[in-house]
């Protein structure tokens, strides 16, 4: 170390400050800005876990070990990952760290009165003048006055100001943003969002068992669920004929709210949440659960029930998987249920239309260990069948059983299911208030100009003005000005 | 009923492909005579008043181009019973007129008739994309599309595509005509396009006139997205690129405003800004994941 490098004295304060200063200044919010766009970018092009869980899982598994890197600087949660949060944090502090000072200034120098008329006015850019008629400074105080100016009177001249609405819309701009941060903020410390699939008939009663997946602020307690029971009474999909593709989806349901006794009949579209409270119900998405009974080798019943499938298609064929682990020995299908079935040639049987007009059930059937005491958590579609065996393929109608060795199973029917969104987000109406001030504070900032405009009368009258950012207009209005006191209008 | 109404549109839709395309020869005859002046290196100051009378005709060719397109587009709306922006083909087709729109309102004001060989092949290039590839036959909306807020959104969103798109094109031609100059005088046909400065000052007033509009889309685009969705905003392909351009154009209005850039590089940035615009429009759509996948592709 022979060289230390030098820095100006500043000690720890100093240095604080230093920092602070730099933090602050608008140079670095608009860097950090352009960082967080760029920082958005690899989650627009990599699958996201909040996303498309199921692409991520096809990354992992056709490249396993450039996946395990990318996962390691948070590639597939880019939204959620400490590098793209340390951007937005500081972009916040910074903005307010530079507006909030800059707001204080602006208040004082609204309310200041305009610097005086400079000695040469010669110098300015548009500078004119022409002989005195007389009654000119009257003339002026009074266009100034009509157009909003304010306006300096001093011993023969006149120092006029205007366009301070820029820097304040500029302002209102910033705070806005500030606002929207803190709506955003605000939601993820207070808010909850769970999600659930409930077959036609079920009830949803609302605790934080009954969610297949539920999320809350650090902030939000347990005991803050809205009391509320909703049951899913019809689910109704109209689709075009021509097209297959979905037009409308209804969803009735019984509403029942505060002490339960009072049922409310409700009806839930896909733009059209239903608002309890302060909580909202989205109807997200939708499709079969095929309806089975599975019996043993002496016909008493292992499993009994709806089994939600997944869609796979537009006209969704559903794929799933119906696990009877209380057989002996255990046994477990993997399924497809086609709406309306056909067959392809290759592909086995597809559905050709979404609505269930000939719906089929097709089983392959395994035997053996499905391996849920492993304690490795297993997907509800999907079955690891590497201990099994397959002891049957078939494709069954309504009402029809296939019996295999060791038990039989009967498809009973199906019925609809509905995957609700349920979400509190305390903090949306503050993002929206922020984001109106913002196009409002965009709009005056962007259409206003702050411009100066002098006049001193003597024996000959000097005008000149001078605009901000060499902004543009500031020439007509002098020519304006000008003809005014020259009495041509 | 809504069947005519459709193979109307179709008609509306080739008709102003052919009146754009004589636009387009139009302009290009005129561009070509202009070039073809005579004595070009001997003169100072030209005379273009030959070439005055095809610029006309190419003007009126545009604006009624843009007549019978906007008549299709409606009679797309009627025949599905909503308004025209249901998939890739519809949203289009209503690009194209918000282009060659913005480019005609444009034109009421600023000197960019020599754009207009730009517009008319960009436009042509878009419809005929559009009438071959993107085709789907007219039908009724997704449940998802169902609502006002598509009105809004979506037109808020289009117009500011037209008027990003035609402020690029200001800024193509910025940097042609610049690197045109820095080899030595321009060639005479383009002697009759505006200086570089007016030029450099079209392309940011038109960034700085909708870059509000723009963000009352993405605003608007939030709002639709908490009724329809859940979440006002949730980092899907779409909305991040309407985020990246949006910014995009901030840093472009700030590096003007605040920096002071103008010419070559403040060019180059709102060449870059509208480019992530495009790239939303043609990557999101098309190849895209995500929510917003209504492109009917
Ligand atoms: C430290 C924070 C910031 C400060 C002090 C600041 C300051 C300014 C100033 C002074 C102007 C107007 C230029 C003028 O007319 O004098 C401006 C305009 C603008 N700012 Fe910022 N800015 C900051 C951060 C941001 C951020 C983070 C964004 C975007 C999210 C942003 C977006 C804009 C836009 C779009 C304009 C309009 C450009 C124009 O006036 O033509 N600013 N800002």
């Amino acid at each position: 170390m022979s060289q230390e490098i030098q820095l100006p004295e500043l000690g720890s304060v100093g240095l604080l400050r230093y920092g602070w200063r730099q933090l602050t200044s608008m140079r670095t919010a608009l860097i950090l800005l352009m960082l967080l766009g760029i920082a958005s970018v690899p989650g627009s092009l990599i699958p996201q876990r909040t996303q498309n869980p199921i692409a991520v899982g096809a990354y992992f598994k056709d490249s396993p070990e450039l996946s395990k890197w990318m996962d390691r600087f948070f590639l597939f949660d880019v939204y959620g990952s400490p590098w793209f949060s340390a951007i937005y944090i500081l972009l916040f502090i910074s903005l307010i760290g530079c507006v909030l000072p800059r707001t204080i200034e602006h208040f004082h120098a609204m309310r200041a009165l305009p610097p005086p008329t400079p000695k040469n006015l010669n110098r300015m850019e548009n500078y004119s003048k022409w002989d005195a008629t007389g009654g000119e400074l009257v003339t002026a105080r009074s266009w100034f006055k009509a157009n909003r100016f304010r306006i300096l009177e001093q011993e023969g001249t006149i120092s006029a100001e205007k366009g301070f609405m820029r820097e304040t819309g500029n302002l209102f701009f910033h705070l806005a943003l500030i606002l929207i941060l803190l709506g955003i903020s605000f939601s993820s410390l207070f808010g909850m969002r769970g999600e659930a699939i409930l077959n036609v008939g079920e009830r949803f009663v609302n605790t934080p068992t009954s969610y297949d997946s539920l999320t809350y602020g650090k902030l939000f307690k347990d005991g803050k669920l809205a009391n509320f029971i909703v049951t899913v009474d019809n689910f109704d999909a109209k689709y075009n004929v021509l097209t297959n593709a979905p037009e409308d989806y209804t969803l009735n349901i019984t509403l029942q709210q505060g002490d339960l006794s009072i049922r409310e009949k409700r009806v839930i579209k896909v733009n059209s949440p239903l608002t309890i409270g302060s909580t909202r119900i989205y109807l997200q998405a939708n499709g079969y659960s095929p309806v089975v009974t599975v019996r043993d080798s002496e016909g008493s019943i292992a499993l009994q029930g709806p089994i939600p499938f997944l869609p796979q298609d537009g006209n969704l064929r559903s794929i799933g998987a119906i696990k009877a682990p209380d057989a002996n020995p255990q046994v477990g299908f993997l399924g497809s249920f086609v709406p309306t079935y056909a067959r392809s040639n290759g592909n086995g049987a597809i559905s050709v239309f979404p609505q269930a007009l000939d719906p089929r059930l097709l089983l392959s059937v395994w035997s053996g260990d499905l391996g849920l005491d492993s304690g490795i958590p297993q997907s509800f579609y999907r079955i690891d069948t590497s201990s099994m065996q397959q002891i049957g393929l078939k494709s069954l109608k309504p009402g029809e059983v296939f019996e295999y060795s060791g038990g039989s199973i009967t498809f009973e029917g199906y019925l609809k299911w509905v995957n609700l969104s349920f979400v509190d987000d305390p903090g949306k109406n503050y993002a929206l208030l922020g984001a109106i001030v913002a196009i409002l504070g965009l709009l005056a900032s962007l259409f206003t100009r702050r411009r100066r405009i002098w006049i001193r009368c003597g024996s000959e009258i000097e005008v000149a003005g001078l605009a901000k950012n060499a902004a543009p207009g500031l020439e007509q209005e002098l020519h304006k000005l000008i003809r005014v006191l020259k009495g041509e209008i | 009923m809504s069947r005519n109404w459709a193979y109307l549109s179709n008609y509306l839709v080739y008709s102003s492909m052919a009146v754009y395309t004589i636009s387009f020869i139009a302009h290009a005859i005129e561009t070509a005579w202009a070039i073809k002046i005579p004595n070009a290196s001997s003169s100072q100051t030209f005379d273009f008043k030959r070439t005055e009378k095809v610029a006309r005709i190419a003007t009126a060719m545009m604006v009624l181009g843009f007549l019978l397109l906007f008549a299709g587009v409606i009679a797309r709306g009627i025949s599905a019973g909503r308004v025209p922006w249901g998939n890739m083909y519809e949203f289009s087709i209503t690009g194209a007129l918000a282009f060659s729109g913005a480019y005609l309102a444009a034109l009421r004001k600023y000197d960019v008739r020599w754009l207009g060989l730009l517009i008319s092949i960009a436009v042509l290039l878009t419809l005929g994309t559009a009438v071959t590839v993107l085709y789907v036959p007219s039908a009724p909306l997704v449940p998802a599309l169902k609502s006002t807020w598509l009105v809004i959104h979506v037109s808020a969103a289009i117009i500011s595509g037209g008027v990003f798109l035609l402020a690029n094109a200001v800024a193509a031609a910025y940097l042609y005509l610049d690197s045109m100059e820095s080899k030595g005088e321009r060639t005479p046909w383009a002697k009759r396009l505006p200086t570089l400065e007016y030029l450099d000052q079209l392309s940011y007033r038109l960034v700085a006139f909708v870059f509000p509009l723009w963000t009352f889309a993405v605003i608007a685009g939030a709002i639709w997205a908490e009724s329809a969705w859940g979440r006002y905003w949730g980092w899907d392909p779409k909305e991040t690129w309407a985020f990246i351009t949006w910014v995009a154009y901030a840093a472009y209005l700030h590096a003007r405003v605040t920096i002071g850039w103008r010419g070559r590089r403040a060019a180059w940035l709102c060449l870059f800004a509208g480019s992530t615009f495009l790239f939303n429009y043609v990557y999101v759509n098309v190849w895209g994941t995500g929510k917003h996948t209504y492109s009917g592709l």
